[in-house]
């Protein structure tokens, strides 16, 4: 284990939420961690939506998902908050009173005195595409990412989407793998225009197949995949021997290991939490935005701001116990000018 | 108000009156249809609104816009009637449409 990261306050998930809470904990002199398992920050504003309007935030009558993002990074940027990008916190243990030991899935280890969740919709994951009976395979002949190249070495390869992830990996095995084949639903890319063009050189000159149709059922023995049945866009069906798929369809929000961390959750999937300080049912560990849920809970991005001001007020007790919090204004507190630089 | 039949995957079929102007998939949500996700909110940034046109109502409903093609990559057994239902707007010419839901969304 790696030696800890020590600071006031871990926060999972660097969606809009997330990073307005560094904001508000900044103005009260806590530092912050971001965490998020996307590689950039911004959240579902980021992944699902970066060019299209938000007209609800207060004040500002529209503004693009990453308009947002850019505007709040702008908004944190003088309390240096440290982001860690493409991990995925497993594991909060409580060490102290409150002091949490917090782990990533690749192993980096914090030691923080709050933890805030504020995960949206849960993690991203790729999509599991829908065919009957795929996930005894995933692990063994299924992959949704590709960490080593080598192990598809002389291997029959069935990728199967029309995204940047499928071509780029369709060219960057097709020359290692016995045979690739690449399966869209048509013969239509979205990906780069480079890369498409890239493909359709290798498969006009014999090096690799493409085929326009569906997975509609895998065969094999349960755990080792012999082939693929593909339903053509005419209707027929074939069946493309494989030792291995590779399907690229996209991510998904999946709750993920916030369900093992001994909160109160609402219908299983939104952590409960009070309407004055945001706190779960564990002390010290705070829920906001889409992820937390209370009587009256709209999904806004304005909800998790207004969340993240009542939070920070109550993480303040835990941080600075002996410390008086005084209630103050950025337009006229010079203390508070300070802190962002502006006085 | 145009009305707009839902036909669920076991053929149960669910007449809804919808506002001019508001999209399929609001229709649905208003009206609790079932097998109707709708997970991203009408952004066209999720697969989970997907239904099937009735042939019929091809010619009046158009074609998915390209962008509307890159989501129905993610959608499940996609037809030619496929389409997303939140990118789909009621005009008058549309009462009477209907249309079928997937067996699952994706």
């Amino acid at each position: 284990m790696s030696e800890p990261i020590k600071t006031d306050v871990l926060i999972i998930g660097a969606g809009p939420v997330g990073l307005f809470a560094v904001f508000q904990l900044g103005l009260l002199d806590m530092k912050c961690h971001l965490v998020d398992i996307l590689d950039k920050v911004g959240g579902q504003c980021a992944e699902l939506y970066p060019e299209k309007p938000i007209y609800d935030i207060p004040g500002i009558p529209y503004v693009t998902g990453q308009g947002l993002t850019d505007a709040l990074m702008k908004q944190v940027e003088p309390f240096h908050p440290v982001i860690h990008l493409g991990e995925m916190i497993e594991n909060i243990e409580q060490i102290g009173d409150p002091l949490f030991c917090v782990t990533t899935d690749s192993g980096k280890v914090f030691e923080v005195k709050i933890v805030v969740i504020a995960a949206g919709g849960g993690s991203f994951q790729p999509k599991r595409p829908p065919i009957n009976g795929i996930e005894p395979y995933e692990g063994h002949s299924v992959f949704y990412a590709v960490r080593r190249m080598e192990q598809f070495r002389d291997q029959n390869l069935l990728i199967v989407g029309g995204g940047d992830s499928a071509l780029d990996w369709t060219l960057n095995l097709q020359p290692i793998a016995k045979r690739v084949t690449l399966l869209h639903r048509r013969d239509d890319f979205r990906a780069a225009p480079d890369s498409v063009n890239k493909m359709r050189a290798l498969v006009a000159s014999g090096a690799m197949d493409l085929k326009i149709g569906q997975v509609t059922a895998l065969e094999g023995d349960g755990t080792k995949l012999s082939g693929a049945v593909i339903k053509g866009s005419d209707g027929t069906s074939a069946t493309v021997a494989c030792d291995a798929l590779l399907p690229f369809f996209g991510l998904t929000m999946k709750l993920g290991p916030v369900t093992n961390w001994g909160l109160e959750l609402k219908d299983g999937e939104l952590v409960q939490v009070g309407t004055e300080t945001f706190e779960t049912n564990r002390p010290g560990i705070f829920a906001i935005g889409d992820i937390n849920w209370y009587p009256g809970k709209l999904k806004l991005i304005l909800s998790g701001f207004h969340e993240a001001a009542l939070m920070a007020q109550k993480a303040h007790r835990y941080v600075y116990p002996d410390k008086r919090l005084v209630f103050q204004y950025t337009t006229s507190s010079t203390s508070l000018q300070k802190k962002l630089g502006v006085a | 108000m145009a009305k707009i039949t839902f036909v669920d995957s076991k053929g149960t079929p669910r007449t809804v009156e919808g506002d001019i102007g508001a999209t399929v998939m609001e229709t649905a949500i208003k009206n609790a249809i079932p097998e109707i996700e709708a997970e991203c909110g009408g952004a066209c940034a999720c697969s989970t609104c997907h239904v099937y046109v009735e042939e019929s109502w091809r010619g009046k409903t158009g074609e998915p816009t390209p962008m509307e093609e890159d989501m129905l990559d993610f959608a499940y057994e996609v037809k030619p009637n496929s389409r997303l239902s939140c990118q789909m707007k009621i005009s008058a010419e549309l009462d009477g449409l209907t249309v079928t839901t997937p067996v699952r969304q994706a």
